[in-house]
This record gives C-alpha cells, sequence and structure tokens, in this order.
C-alpha cells in the first residue's frame, strides 16, 4: 500500500515540472511584453524595469529562479496589480472559488449519486427515462447559457436571489454560481453511477447474494454501492479540473472576485507573472488531488493491493 | 449466393431500434442541412448592419424570423452561419483528436512493451494539466486564428481517443485471430489494417461522436469568453455571449443561439449513447 | 410422490428479448426424494440452469417463470421476496460454476461467510467468524483463521469452490444446487470437490442437485439423473438404468458420443501405422521459454515465469502427439513456441524447433514466412479465432492471398470451396459472418484455414474444449478422417484425457513447464509410470455408474503450485505419496524405463 502511494507520488513530481516549464515557455514565447499594454515608456526606464524583474536574463535562470521562489511559496509579484504580489492575489482570490468549486463538487456528487442510483434501481421506467433526459440536458447545455437564463428566471422575475456580486459574503450570493456550476457534474456523475451500478447488480456476486437470501435492500447498500462508486472516485480527478475550468465562466459572469477571474484578467493584460501563478496553482492543486484519488482508489479496491 | 450479416447491419437494426437516436439523427440531419443551405435562400446577409432595424423581436412581417441583435443584423442568419462555423470547428477539431488519437494509441497498444508504458505516461502527464488554461493562454498570446482554434481544441482531446483506442488495440491484440493471421504469415501492416482497424472502428466511431458536442462546447466556451473567433465571423458561443448581454431587453438574441446549440449537442450525445448501445459487443452476448 | 423435498410440476422458462420469446424450460416436470443427489445433464441450450435458477427466484429480467415447484409443502414459484429470503441461503443453498466471479471481490472471504450466518442463525460477529472457521475446517482448507481475513483473488480456484461450498452449507440447508461447479477447475482439483461434495453430504444428510454437463461426473456422484435437451426432459430415471439402457434416443446418442478413458482401442488395428519414422516433421530441443513478471514491491527483483521449462519432443510424418497437462503446464505456451510466433518468441531463452528439418529461430523473415506454410494452428476458442467482420470466404482465402498472390479470384474461390467441403461446410456459408454459426461450424472454418495451404503440421490447441459433448465427437472425427486422407501429422493438446486417447498415437504429459511423461498410447493409459500421470488418469470420471462405484479413487491433495515459485527439485513432489529427499533436491531427468520416458527418482519402484 505504501508502495503503491510512493510509486504515484514519484510520478506526480515530473508531472508537476513539466506543466510549470510548459507554461513558462508559452508565456516567454508569446509576442510582446508585459509593459506593452501601458503607455509608452522611455527606453531607459523600460531597460531599468527588465532588470529589476529579471527579464534579461538568459531564460533557464530565469526558470531556475522562479522555481526557486516557488519552492518558498513565492508566486513572483504582479506586473499588473502593482501594489500586489501574485501570492497575496492568490490567497484572496482563491477561497471564493475554493467556496464556490468545492460545494459545487460536493452537490454534484451527492445529488449525482443519488440520481444515478434511483435511475438504476428503476431501470427503464419513466423515473429512469426522466433522470436520464435531465441530466442529459445537463450534459447539453453550456453553463454560460444556463446561468443568465436562470438569472433572468430567480433575480430579475422572480426576485429570490441576488443577481452578481459577492455582496457582503451573505450565502445567497453563492447560490446560483453553485448550482449553475454543479449542474455538468450532477449530470455525468449521475450518468456514471447509474450505469455502473446496473452493471454491478447485473454481476455474478450480487446473484451469489441474492441466492444465499440477503434481502435486496442490504445487497444494494452494502454489497453493490461500494463496487459502483469505484467509477465515480476513478472520475474525481477530472472532474475537478471541470469544475475548476467553469469556475472561470461562473467567475465572470457573476462577477465573483476569484481565481478564475484573475486569470482572464491576467490573460488579457499580459500580467505574466499572474497567469503563470494561477496556471501552476491550478496545476499544484489537480496534481495533488489526482495522487489522492489514485491513493483512495488503491486503497478501496482489494484487488490492487497483491 | 446470399449476402451475410455483418456486425454493421446488425448495429444498424439496434440503433433503428432507439427511438431517441433516430429522432436525434433526423432532428441534426435537418439542422445540418438548414445551417448549409439556408442562408443562401436569405435576403439578409450575416454582416448586413441596419441602424433602423436594431434589437427588433422575430416577426414575419419585417422579414427577421428570428429578430436582430444590437447592430441591426438579422438574427436567423447569423444564427445559421454561426451553426456553420461551431459545426466546422467541432469536425474539423475532433479529425484532429482523431487522428492524433488513433495513431498514438494503436501504435502504442499494437506494440506494447516499453514503447507502450513511454507513451502512456506521457499522456498521464498530458492529462493531468489544466488545458483549458493553456488554450486560453495559446488564444490570448498568438492571436484568434481559427485555424489554432482548430488545432488546440483538438490538442486536449486526442488523450481521451488515445486511451481508448489504446485499450482497445491491446485486447485485440492478444484474441486469437490476431495469432492466427501471425501464424499464417500475414504481414504486419496487413494485420493492423485488415484485423485491427476494422475492429476498432466500433468504438472510434461512438467515441466521435461524443467528442464531436464537446468540441463544440469547448469553442463556443472560448467564444464567450471572448477569445474565439474575431467578429464579423461568429459562432454559437458568441451569439450567446451577445445575447446575454442583451438578456434582459432582447432575449430573443439568447434564446435562438442557445436552442439551436443546446439542441445539436443533445443530439449529438443521444445519438453517441444509442451507438455505444448498437456496437458494443457485451450487448450482443446477453441475446 | 408425498415425501417429495421438490416437486417440479409443468415449469417453464420464458425471455423476452427484441429478437422475439425464447422458450428456455419447456413443461419440465421432476421430483426429488430427501437425500438423494440428483444430477441434471444435459448440452448447451437445454435449460438446466435455467431451470434452478428459475426455482430460486433467480432470473434475469426479462425472464420469467410459470408452473409450479413445490419444495417441503410450499410453492416458490412467485413466492413473496421476504419469505424468498427465508428460504434461500438456509433451507435451499447454491454453489456456482466460476468462484472467481460468484465471490464479491471487495469483500473479504470472513465476511462473506458471517453474513450469511448472522442473517439466517441471528450469530453475532464473533459468534459467525468462528463457526465460518468450522466450516472452513470442514471443507479442508488450511489455515482456515488466516483465509478469513483475505480475499477471493488471493486464493486459488480450488479453494474458492470450497468456500463457496462452506459458505452455502453453513446453514444446514435441506437442499444443495451445484451448478456446474466444477467446470472451472482442473481435472485433479474436480476430484477433490466432488469428493469432498459427496463426503459432506453423506455427513450433513443434504439433498443435492448437481447440473453437469460431464456425464463421468454424474456417474461418479448421483444417484438420479435427468437427461434434458432444447428445455425439454428427454429421460429421468436411476443412473444405473440410464447409463446402462437408456431409452432415449438423445441420451442413447450422448452417451456413445463421450469418449471415454476405459474404452476399448479397436481402432488401433484400423489407425495407420505411422508411415515412416525417420520422416520427422517437427523436432524441438530443450525449450525453454521464460517471461519476465515485474515486482510487486518497489524494490524487489522482477520475477521468471518458467512457462516451458526444457521440453523436447519429436514428431514422425502422418502421427498425431498429444500432450496432456492442467493449468500453468505451459502446453499453449509450448504450442506458441512451436510455431515460432513473434511475441512468444522474445521470451524463449533457448531451444531450437526445426521444421521439416530446418531451424526455425535460424531462417531470415521471408524464409520463415515460406516455412509457415507447412505448419498451421487451430484455436480453442472458435469464435474468437475468426476476425468477427471478414466473411467465412475472406478468412478462409487469406492465407493463399499471403502467399500465392499471383492465384487469380476464381481459383482462390474454387480453393477455398473445395476446402469448405472437406470440413462439411456448404458453399451458401461462403458469404456469411461467424457469429451467424454455431460453436461446431465456427471451429470447421478454423481447420478450413488451417487446412488451405496443406500443410504438413496442424497444431490444435484445446480445439474442443469449448464445444458440446455431441459436436465434440464431430470434430474429433473430422480431424481423425481428414489425417487419413491427406497423411497430416498432428499435435493435440488438451486437458481431456479421454479425448487425448481417442485420437493420440503417442501422449506426453505435462507439468509446470516440464515433460513428467512421454509414451505410446496404449502404454501410457494402461501402464502410467508417473505418480502424476496415475493421478490425472484416476481422477478421469468415467460415465459408467458401475465402473465409478467400484473404483478406489487415490484423490491428489493440494493444488497446483504457482508457475512463478515452484517447488525445488521435482516440481510436483509437493503432492507426491511417494516424496522423498532425494525429490526435493535433484530434479529428475526424463530417462527410458520400459517403454515410457519418465521423469521420476522412483518410478521403478512403485
Amino acid at each position: 500500500m505504501l508502495n503503491f502511494a510512493i510509486r504515484r507520488f514519484l510520478g506526480a513530481i515530473p508531472t508537476l515540472l513539466i506543466l510549470i516549464g510548459l507554461a513558462f515557455i508559452l508565456i516567454r514565447l508569446a509576442p510582446g511584453g508585459p509593459f506593452d499594454a501601458e503607455k509608452q515608456l522611455s527606453p531607459e526606464i523600460e531597460a531599468n524595469l527588465r532588470l529589476a524583474y529579471h527579464l534579461d536574463e538568459p531564460l533557464y535562470r530565469q526558470f531556475g529562479r522562479y522555481l526557486g521562489n516557488l519552492l518558498r511559496g513565492d508566486f513572483g509579484p504582479s506586473f499588473q496589480y502593482r501594489d500586489f504580489s501574485v501570492t497575496e492575489l492568490i490567497r484572496s482570490g482563491f477561497p471564493v472559488s475554493l467556496r464556490l468549486g468545492g460545494l459545487a463538487m460536493l452537490l454534484g456528487l451527492v445529488v449525482g449519486i443519488f440520481a444515478g442510483s434511483i435511475a438504476a434501481l428503476r431501470q427503464n421506467t419513466l423515473t429512469d427515462y426522466a433522470v436520464m433526459t435531465a441530466s442529459m440536458t445537463g450534459i447539453s447545455i453550456p453553463n454560460f447559457v444556463m446561468a443568465p437564463v436562470l438569472i433572468l428566471l430567480f433575480a430579475v422575475h422572480l426576485n429570490w436571489l441576488p443577481a452578481g456580486g459577492l455582496g457582503d459574503g451573505d450565502f445567497r450570493h453563492l447560490v446560483l454560481p453553485i448550482i449553475v456550476l454543479a449542474l455538468p457534474q450532477i449530470a455525468y456523475i449521475a450518468r456514471l453511477t447509474r450505469g455502473s451500478m446496473i452493471e454491478v447488480l447485473r454481476s455474478d456476486y450480487i446473484r451469489t447474494a441474492r441466492a444465499q437470501g440477503l434481502p435486496e435492500r442490504t445487497i444494494i447498500i452494502r454489497h453493490a454501492l461500494k463496487p459502483a462508486l469505484l467509477p465515480v472516485v476513478s472520475y474525481l480527478g477530472p472532474a475537478t479540473a471541470a469544475v475548476i475550468t467553469g469556475s472561470v465562466v461562473i467567475e465572470q459572469i457573476f462577477g465573483l472576485p476569484g481565481l478564475g477571474r484573475y486569470f482572464v484578467q491576467g490573460a488579457l493584460n499580459r500580467d505574466y507573472t499572474l497567469v503563470m501563478g494561477v496556471v501552476v496553482f491550478y496545476g499544484i492543486l489537480i496534481i495533488s488531488f489526482n495522487f489522492i484519488v489514485d491513493v483512495v482508489y488503491g486503497y478501496l479496491d482489494p484487488r490492487q493491493k497483491r | 449466393m446470399n449476402r451475410g450479416r455483418s456486425l454493421w447491419s446488425d448495429a444498424r437494426r439496434v440503433l433503428r431500434r432507439n427511438r431517441a437516436a433516430m429522432t436525434a439523427l433526423i432532428v441534426l440531419t435537418s439542422l445540418t442541412l438548414l445551417v448549409v443551405i439556408a442562408p443562401a435562400l436569405s435576403p439578409f446577409s450575416f454582416d448586413d448592419t441596419d441602424w433602423e432595424q436594431m434589437s427588433v423581436p422575430p416577426s414575419l412581417t419585417s422579414g427577421h424570423l428570428f429578430g436582430t441583435d444590437a447592430l441591426g443584423r438579422d438574427l436567423f442568419v447569423r444564427t445559421l452561419y454561426g451553426g456553420r462555423i461551431s459545426l466546422m470547428v467541432g469536425v474539423v477539431a475532433t479529425i484532429v483528436s482523431l487522428l492524433i488519437g488513433i495513431s498514438y494509441g494503436a501504435v502504442s497498444g499494437y506494440f506494447g512493451g516499453r514503447i507502450d508504458q513511454v507513451m502512456m505516461r506521457i499522456v498521464d502527464i498530458l492529462y493531468a494539466m489544466p488545458f483549458m488554461f493553456l488554450v486560453i493562454l495559446l488564444m490570448v498570446f498568438f492571436g484568434r486564428n481559427i485555424f489554432l482554434i482548430f488545432v488546440a481544441i483538438g490538442a486536449i482531446n486526442w488523450l481521451d481517443m488515445a486511451r481508448i483506442v489504446r485499450g482497445q488495440t491491446l485486447s485485440l491484440k492478444n484474441r486469437e485471430f490476431i495469432e492466427a493471421a501471425r501464424a499464417v504469415g500475414v504481414s504486419t501492416p496487413r494485420i493492423i489494417r485488415r484485423h485491427i482497424i476494422p475492429n476498432l472502428l466500433g468504438v472510434v466511431v461512438v467515441y466521435v461522436t461524443l467528442t464531436i458536442p464537446q468540441v463544440i462546447l469547448v469553442e463556443s466556451f472560448l467564444s464567450f469568453l471572448g477569445l474565439g473567433v474575431q467578429e464579423p465571423m461568429t459562432s454559437w458561443g458568441a451569439l450567446v455571449n451577445d445575447g446575454a448581454q442583451e438578456m434582459e431587453s432582447a432575449p430573443w438574441m439568447l434564446i435562438f443561439p442557445a436552442l439551436f446549440l443546446a439542441a445539436t449537442l443533445f443530439c449529438f450525445n443521444f445519438i453517441g449513447d444509442g451507438l455505444r448501445d448498437a456496437l458494443d459487443p457485451r450487448d450482443r452476448s446477453e441475446r | 410422490m408425498s415425501d417429495a423435498l421438490l416437486q417440479v410440476t409443468d415449469l417453464s422458462v420464458m425471455f423476452a428479448t427484441p429478437d422475439g420469446p425464447v422458450h428456455a424450460v419447456k413443461n419440465l416436470e421432476f421430483s426429488l426424494t430427501a437425500g438423494e443427489t440428483l444430477g441434471i445433464v444435459g448440452e448447451s441450450g437445454s435449460g438446466k440452469s435455467q431451470t434452478m435458477l428459475a426455482i430460486m427466484g433467480l432470473l434475469a429480467e426479462n425472464g420469467c417463470a410459470r408452473g409450479r415447484a413445490v419444495f417441503d409443502g410450499e410453492q416458490l414459484l412467485g413466492l413473496p421476496a421476504s419469505r424468498l429470503n427465508r428460504i434461500r441461503g438456509a433451507r435451499i443453498a447454491m454453489v456456482f460454476q466460476d468462484p472467481l466471479s460468484s465471490l464479491n471481490p471487495f469483500v473479504t472471504i470472513g465476511r462473506q461467510m458471517s453474513a450469511v450466518l448472522r442473517l439466517h442463525r441471528g450469530l453475532s460477529r464473533r459468534e459467525a467468524l468462528s463457526e465460518s472457521e468450522r466450516m472452513l475446517d470442514l471443507v479442508q482448507i488450511t489455515d482456515a483463521r488466516r483465509r478469513l481475513g483475505m480475499y477471493p483473488h488471493e486464493l486459488s480456484g480450488g479453494m474458492r469452490q470450497r468456500v463457496m461450498i462452506a459458505t452455502a452449507l453453513s446453514c444446514r440447508p435441506a437442499l444443495l444446487i451445484a451448478d456446474e461447479p466444477t467446470t472451472a477447475l482442473d481435472v485433479t482439483v474436480q476430484a477433490q470437490i466432488l469428493a469432498l461434495l459427496t463426503e459432506l453430504r453423506r455427513e450433513l444428510g443434504t439433498s443435492v442437485i448437481l447440473i453437469t454437463h460431464d456425464l463421468g461426473v454424474i456417474a461418479g456422484t448421483c444417484d438420479h439423473v435427468l437427461v434434458m435437451q432444447d428445455g425439454v426432459a428427454k429421460e429421468h430415471g436411476l443412473v444405473d438404468a440410464v447409463f446402462h439402457a437408456p431409452r432415449d434416443p438423445y441420451t442413447k446418442a450422448l452417451l456413445a458420443a463421450v469418449p471415454r478413458l476405459d474404452a476399448p482401442l479397436t481402432d488401433q488395428a484400423t489407425r495407420p501405422d505411422v508411415a515412416d519414422p525417420l520422416d520427422k516433421v517437427l523436432t524441438v530441443e530443450d525449450m525453454k521459454v521464460h517471461f519476465g513478471v515485474p515486482a510487486e514491491r518497489l524494490l524487489a527483483p522482477a520475477r521468471i515465469l518458467r512457462a516451458v521449462d526444457g521440453v523436447s519432443l519429436e514428431l514422425r510424418a502422418g502421427e498425431t502427439l498429444g500432450i496432456v497437462g492442467e493449468s500453468g503446464c505451459g502446453k499453449s505456451t509450448l504450442a506458441r513456441a512451436m510455431l515460432w510466433l513473434p511475441p512468444v518468441i522474445q521470451a524463449v531463452t533457448q531451444g531450437r524447433v526445426c521444421l521439416l528439418g530446418r531451424e526455425l529461430g535460424a531462417l531470415d523473415g521471408r524464409a520463415l514466412n515460406a516455412a509457415r506454410k507447412d505448419m498451421q494452428i487451430i484455436f480453442q476458442d472458435p469464435y474468437a479465432a475468426l476476425n468477427p467482420r471478414m466473411t467465412v470466404r475472406e478468412i478462409v482465402a487469406e492465407p493463399l492471398q499471403t502467399h500465392d498472390a499471383g492465384l487469380s479470384r476464381d481459383e482462390v474461390l474454387d480453393r477455398v470451396a473445395a476446402v469448405l467441403t472437406q470440413v462439411g461446410l456448404e458453399n451458401e456459408h461462403l458469404n456469411r459472418y461467424p457469429h451467424e454459426f454455431s460453436g461446431g461450424q465456427c471451429q470447421r472454418v478454423g481447420i478450413a484455414r488451417a487446412l488451405i495451404l496443406k500443410p504438413r503440421l496442424i497444431i490444435c490447441d484445446e480445439p474442443v474444449s469449448a464445444l458440446d459433448v455431441s459436436i465434440q465427437a464431430q470434430i474429433v472425427g473430422l480431424l481423425l478422417d481428414l489425417q487419413a486422407q491427406l497423411g497430416l501429422s498432428l499435435i493435440f493438446i488438451a486437458h481431456d484425457l479421454a479425448v487425448v486417447r481417442r485420437i493420440s498415437h503417442r501422449v506426453m504429459v505435462m507439468y509446470l513447464g516440464k515433460v513428467v511423461e512421454s509414451a505410446d498410447r496404449r502404454t501410457l493409459f494402461e501402464h502410467p509410470r508417473h505418480p502424476y500421470t496415475r493421478a490425472l488418469i484416476n481422477a478421469v470420471p468415467v460415465p459408467d455408474p458401475r465402473v465409478e462405484k467400484a473404483r478406489r479413487r487415490t484423490v491428489l491433495t493440494g493444488d497446483v503450485p504457482s508457475p512463478l515459485d515452484p517447488p525445488s527439485g521435482c516440481a510436483f513432489r509437493t503432492r507426491c505419496a511417494h516424496a522423498t529427499q532425494r525429490c526435493a533436491a535433484q530434479t529428475p531427468a526424463l530417462e527410458p524405463l520400459e517403454a515410457s520416458m519418465v521423469a521420476c527418482h522412483h518410478a521403478a519402484d512403485i
């Protein structure tokens, strides 16, 4: 078990390094520099600025310097928001995104697993068709379509929920964003759970359990649920990536000051360090999460150990 | 001499029985025809601005079936034109990811051993990256070239295709009929051509049908962020973006493109599901 | 009739499929008295399994059962789930064919067994665990306490089946239903399990319904037998009566088709003697095929799987060499090595294969390809051996197109048609696809493909194991005919001794990658020398109740060791009653002993 975890961990490190390297190269290759967006600077000032930000050094040294800083938790200064370091920006933006994404993921799991299980247990009935159609809708309607529609309905016409912004941190401001972000996950997880549950319920070992006289409810909860959820556990990795991606749009639409918003602004304003910082930060997050999911899966499936 | 029932004709029969999938197929075909032909029949062009007819609601009398947008352009034609772009991006990017994915997966799966291990390692590493961010970076820094969009989006999706093709190739490689072909002395290229690839097609077809909507989604996502196709070219995503801004005053600007986008994605997903049921070998053995 | 434990009347099982209704069982009627062992025998599609599944309420969703199945006075069909669950597992228990898929892979053995005990006997967790341990002892599983904490995939096939039996019997049911319980096991392990079942039912007084396709198993274990075909009962009666005086034509045909180990070798005289003892078609010298298996722990060294560990053989023109052995003996790997097929060749660490005098390993690509014309193979799974997307014509024509590219389309078609006729298929089959055929027909297509290049040698890797008994007889007959007509040499690999005996001139027995005995068939089957050969022959059930009842079984203990970690010296010593110190220290070499070649230190003394 420990071996498994160590091997996975060692595998994750090169992934991270390559990610950072890739992002680094892409940004450095981009035409235009960080100062192009502003008013024209005189050549001396520009040269001084370049020196101050070490932009004159060869690329590999800049990279090394960057990695060194990363280990100390320093993502560098933001070019765009002059008074802030990227670390501070991440620290302010991440909690918002975390609440949004984390709750959306949770909602997705709970509702998705529940709906998928019910659909599997009532296969080919009206409930099943309803759940399947609803989840088909969830994957087919992009969140940037769903969001304005829901805003129109709940915020404008019915006036139940605020249309955007964080307000004073009141939870009601997060309700719509979380729901919109969660919808595709609910849909996908429901379909996944349903398919997996149906397959498990048809398996030989469930037939044995029935032959042993175990009541259906015990079979479903104690014997079928865990194997059926294994694919969902596997899916958690890509799901996180999807939620992070989706949050970029959601934060835009609802005007929430999260990391996704910072990223887009940074990209549009050529703020190298901010953009790098967000990419690296999210990269670390995804890779760590994948690692945890891998280990948890290995723990849950006894066929993996020995 | 009578013709045998190939697996394809069996699959066709199962698909035909799937009413949802057949309906989706009909809807999708009609939509595609509409998108390709109708703009030529309309008196308006997609970039005809008409300052006198700005944000006009849909009506039959004015000739603007879907109304107009903020610049007075006919929404009907623009929606269909946007459809062309969205569908084209969908198909082309999928073909890109298909070609990369199949070759990569087939090579990795067929040769196995060290080569497979290394190639799959690379896939694992790429899989862990927040691709969307990198694509956004690409779009921002290198301009909004439509060709770049195809490549970038295709580059995101080939990983899944490669994994699936590799898995299928691995399981095929050890099947007895491949061993039989080797024992007969059939050359490797012919084995790949006649024995492996035809047996991969089922899985590939299903996957392609399910990838197209994902790709269209990604493109509309990018357009929504303002990073997609350039004006006056438009896509459904861009139209939805524009429409969302005018949502309260001119809801038709949002509704029509959104409807078309959602319907298309719906259809592709239903057809993909139906194909998966029809071509899945497991289902057949239960009969 | 009134003391019948189970009375089945007018039972019909029907499945609703998209292609129309399928009637698996039609108006079946039989009864079982307490203490009786009833065997239900039939080929695939006979409905024997579906009958029992219907009675237990385990049919698939699209299945429905009608009629009456009265168990101890209670009609089981249509019983509400709550009532049925008090009977299932407690008064009627069932054991299935594949213990690996039938046990929950995510739950330990102990928990699975305890769940049943706690449910039906109301035991506490601790009581249930110790009772489970006692049950494991009862089924002769050693080290029971430790096994309770293991998962199914950590046990061997034989052990898993014992666990299933232990679980089934833990609540002392009145009736035990065993659905092909030994089909997935090696024949020596099968003998152990059958002996166990016989002993347990005597001890516990359980009635047993044993479902199988193997008439030998029925003859050795059951009192009564029910023969089924296509969902209908063909014959039902005492085992002695049915086997020795069958009345139904189907039963007669079935009994005639089953090859028997004790059948007289009358065809010895009619089998053409091997033409020229010096005309060697194939020689294999000291073949070793070792696979590297990656270690499980991070820093441990890689392990070696010695699939084939020093095998030599010789095959003459017109001769059939039978190779027998149980799982893990390496016979399939040997077949691939003899064919010099690329993936296996990389693992060959030593050894030569000479086909018609030419060493295959020394040939270059083109010459090797040309040599392949003389050596072909047919496989075990008839469907998997054919490309599902090619028609029969394309499949059989492919070898011709590969080697004789100059032939015109008509010439190819003619030769394909000719070879199809040779194997008993017709012209109208040319444009059909494999999935439209039965298993036996697909196997004929495989044989046609092997024949079309007119090879000197055909390697048959378990060609009839996946087929029904009556079809097996046909295919074996076809191979014998073809051999007589064309002077083919055959290597016939199988685990079914009776079939091997029918078709071979000489027989070779393998165990864990080595040859333990080799002789002509009469000598091997009448005077086996190696303890393993004797155990193997002893373990095969004969479809004759009188013979079976009279036999003294010496059941082999233990399971086949893993080829990854074979015992030192003689690999068989862990299960051999005659093992000594010398057997552990020194690996015996294959040496002549009278008319056989034997690899055993003590063969002469036994």
